[in-house]
């Protein structure tokens, strides 16, 4: 099934470009290490899901593109076509002559209304080419104007529009000293509607990633295209295609409805957080070994300390002992430390993917008491390996942990009664 | 409101780029009175300006700003650019006005430059979106830094061809320079960063729009202290990042800004870096890390930063930064503007070529002045806070 990306704003389409850039540098990538009609029905299917086939056999995008000034998108446009290897519907986007300033309100209010039609429009073509739609993946800020106004007001909008589809959206999180003065209000506003019209919120947080860019990936001047090229990376992973759990060599059909139905069992529990390893230079990769034990291993210690990369994770942390849910007296600072899940899903990908056990992700400590670890937990398998990583291993959780830099942006807005 | 300076630049190498229909002149100028321009002027021309503001607008596909640009001290800058001002706001109110004023200086050849600056003080808090002051005397400062620097022979060999902050470089050269040139240059570098992100791409875009809806909390204080570095480029090639962290500490040093005021000293509101050229986030991630904790902020704003990366850089240079600070700091050059109002105003004196123009009454002067006051405590309400000791309101409680 195919989804329908909309990309608003400036760090949206710098984003979306990465992610589809990322996609196809993927299915075009020789080594995937599995017999030649895997590999072809891995592209086929990787094609269906993020791009149309033109009659040139150049894949176009399945995306429409929004912005509320022309820079970007006509940037972003040359930039794709100039890559060869896929390029961008040439009616498939909207820009105007101004930006929407930082202001949330002109964003949503203004703008948002203003152009309605045409957008939705846009993504109504985008969506009939679709032989069958699986849902829409918006990419937005939260810190912006144009991003999180009018990303609040479209997926508003498409969820009018295609009430029965699944609406999933990456948000950025900005940086803590900001990139924009007024970003707190502009968080709030947008995330009080989205969490009304969407599915599913997945979060990044430019902080998190620079760490990364910086740390793991050893990049001594981090520019925007390289924190967007590992998030884009990190949405790869998940969204490729993967085995459905339960037959052999079928894909799963559904992404965003598979993904929604193992991570958010309750509508009010919707921010997802995703993290991802190994993540390192190039250069290293070619002399770095992996075991499935040993990653698996790092994942759910990431999981359990809330560790945003591999490296520095405390190992000290862990879940409460069997028996004894989570002691809220006896020690408050391990209990502090330790980050209860409501669902998780993992996705292997690359050699050995069947024999990996993954008995720890399984230990109910982990998760809520109202939902057991069979439901809870959810594994996607694809034998291929992954944009040049032999064994890459991805989760994706829906976790306790996601409030806290909510409660953090909340308690800032209401420090700065101004503007 | 005279011919002489219009025809020169009619005339001057950039004759192509105004257009002859587009201007408005008289004979007999302003006479250094803020009411012949603001009152006598304004109201005489009034159709003339709005007929041709209008027709340029019109020529316009999106109208973003307008640029006022004038001088405090004399009759036609202070009087008839606010009376301007005042048009722009009645027939465009969409339309943001940013106001570069130039304040005159301690020994200055106008007597009567205090009244003027005063009156036209008020216009500016009332009807500006953002003001940028710029003082004389910190733009003949960084001049003269820059001949020593460059003279003195020990960079001399090194500095690249056409970077000084001051040359016109990319323009067409006139035969001779004038004294002003090098001090107007400054200005006009500094509109050409300001607007560089409307004009060129970059991973991090910053319209004009944005700067007023971040860097300024409350209406009337809207008046943005501004910082170029850097001055010059040396030639090589190459940079390493310590002269690029020390462009970053040159923008929020004394002798940088463009009036005459300590920002480390004061109290931060707001501020924006707008960088362009070679430069990358985590490069800007480290000099605001690096630079916070000598900075005071606002309490309520203590991550008040706001960043634009323009890919593009100034024409000479490899890399370059504009920092705007809402900033206490402009409160002193307030405050001696007052005081030298005081002095004139106690004794009424020159008070009588204001008053017998039409239109223009004593109260004028008053409300001028209690306008001005009250800018100054609002400021020195926010200096205040300053040195108490924050209080951290209780942390919101949110149900899990």
């Amino acid at each position: 099934m195919s989804i329908v990306t909309v990309q608003l704003g400036q760090c949206g389409n710098q984003i979306g470009y990465e992610v589809f850039n990322a996609i196809c540098s993927d299915f075009h990538s020789a080594h995937g290490l599995c017999s030649k009609k895997e590999n072809e029905s891995y592209q086929e299917a990787s094609k269906e899901r993020f791009f149309s086939e033109e009659k040139t056999g150049v894949p176009v995008a399945r995306a429409v593109l929004v912005d509320m000034e022309p820079k970007v998108i006509s940037q972003t446009l040359s930039m794709a076509a100039k890559s060869g290897h896929w390029k961008y519907d040439h009616q498939s986007h909207f820009c105007q002559k101004q930006g929407s300033g930082n202001n949330w309100a002109n964003g949503y209010s203004v703008h948002g209304p203003r152009y309605r039609e045409v957008i939705m429009n846009l993504v109504q073509k985008e969506a009939e080419k679709c032989d069958r739609l699986s849902g829409f993946f918006t990419v937005m800020s939260l810190a912006g104007g144009t991003g999180s106004g009018m990303g609040a007001f479209v997926t508003q909008c498409l969820r009018d529009a295609f009430p029965t589809s699944f609406i999933l959206n990456q948000v950025i999180w900005p940086y803590g000293t900001g990139e924009v003065i007024v970003q707190n209000y502009n968080s709030v506003l947008t995330l009080s509607h989205l969490y009304q019209s969407s599915d599913a919120l997945l979060v990044h947080e430019n902080d998190a990633i620079h760490k990364i860019c910086a740390q793991l990936m050893n990049i001594k001047k981090i520019s925007f295209r390289d924190v967007n090229q590992v998030i884009a990376h990190q949405l790869g992973s998940v969204f490729q295609p993967t085995y459905s759990s339960g037959g052999a060599s079928r894909y799963s059909r559904s992404p965003l409805g598979d993904l929604m139905e193992s991570l958010v069992p309750h509508p009010e529990f919707k921010m997802l957080g995703l993290r991802n390893i190994p993540q390192m230079s190039e250069n290293s990769l070619a002399y770095s070994t992996f075991t499935w034990p040993g990653l698996i291993k790092h994942l759910r210690q990431m999981l359990i300390a809330n560790a945003k990369m591999e490296e520095g994770i405390d190992w000290q942390v862990r879940p409460p002992l069997p028996g004894n849910p989570v002691p809220p007296k006896a020690s408050p600072n391990k209990a502090l430390h330790f980050n209860t899940s409501i669902a998780n899903l993992v996705v292997l990908r690359g050699k050995d993917v069947q024999s990996v056990d993954l008995g720890g992700f399984k230990d109910p400590a982990l998760y809520t008491s109202w939902l057991s670890p069979q439901d809870a937990f959810n594994v996607w398998k694809m034998p291929r390996a992954f944009n040049k990583y032999e064994k890459s291993a991805t989760l994706v959780s829906n976790r306790k942990h996601c409030g806290e830099s909510l409660e953090y942006v909340c308690f800032q807005s209401l420090c700065s009664p101004i503007h | 409101m005279e011919e002489g300076v219009v025809n020169e630049i009619l005339q001057g190498p950039l004759r192509d780029v105004f257009d002859s229909k587009q201007l408005i002149t008289d004979v007999s100028g302003s006479g250094n009175n803020w009411a012949v321009g603001h009152k006598l002027y304004g109201c005489q021309y009034r159709e003339h300006i709005v007929e041709k503001l209008r027709r340029t607008a019109e020529h316009c596909d999106c109208l973003q700003c307008f640029f006022v640009i004038h001088s405090m001290g004399g009759g036609t800058g202070s009087g008839l650019g606010t009376f301007v001002l005042n048009v722009l706001e009645d027939e465009f109110p969409e339309v943001y006005r940013f106001v570069t004023s130039v304040y005159p200086s301690g020994e200055d050849d106008v007597i009567t430059s205090p009244y003027n600056s005063v009156l036209a003080m008020k216009e500016l808090n009332e009807h500006a979106d953002c003001v940028l002051p710029i003082e004389n005397e910190s733009l003949f400062s960084i001049v003269s830094k820059i001949h020593q620097m460059t003279n003195s022979g020990k960079l001399g060999s090194t500095v690249k061809q056409n970077s000084l902050l001051t040359s016109s470089a990319g323009s067409i050269k006139t035969e001779q320079e004038k004294p002003f040139d090098a001090m107007n240059n400054i200005v006009a570098n500094l509109l050409l960063n300001l607007t560089s992100s409307a004009r060129f791409e970059g991973s991090l875009n910053m319209d004009l729009n944005e700067i007023s809806m971040n860097l300024v909390p409350f209406p009337r204080l809207h008046y943005l202290v501004s910082s170029l570095t850097p001055l010059y480029t040396l030639a090589d090639v190459n940079v390493p990042s310590r002269r690029l962290d020390q462009m970053f500490s040159d923008a929020f040093s004394k002798d940088h800004q463009l009036i005459q005021a300590d920002p480390k000293h004061s109290l931060y509101l707001a501020c924006a870096l707008l960088v362009r050229g070679n430069v990358q986030v985590s490069d800007l991630r480290r000099n605001i890390e690096r630079l916070k904790p000598s900075l005071h902020f606002v309490s309520w704003n203590q991550e008040g930063w706001k960043t634009g990366l323009c890919s593009i850089p100034p024409v000479g240079h490899s890399h370059s930064l504009l920092a705007l600070a809402n900033n206490t700091c402009v409160k002193p050059t307030f405050i001696e503007l007052k005081d030298r109002f005081m002095k004139l105003y106690k004794k009424k004196a020159h008070l009588h070529h204001y008053l017998h123009v039409d239109g223009m009454e004593q109260s004028c002067f008053s409300e001028a002045i209690s306008s001005l006051s009250d800018l100054i405590e609002e400021y020195s309400q926010l200096d205040a806070t300053k040195d108490v000791p924050k209080t951290d309101p209780s942390r919101l409680k949110i149900a899990t």
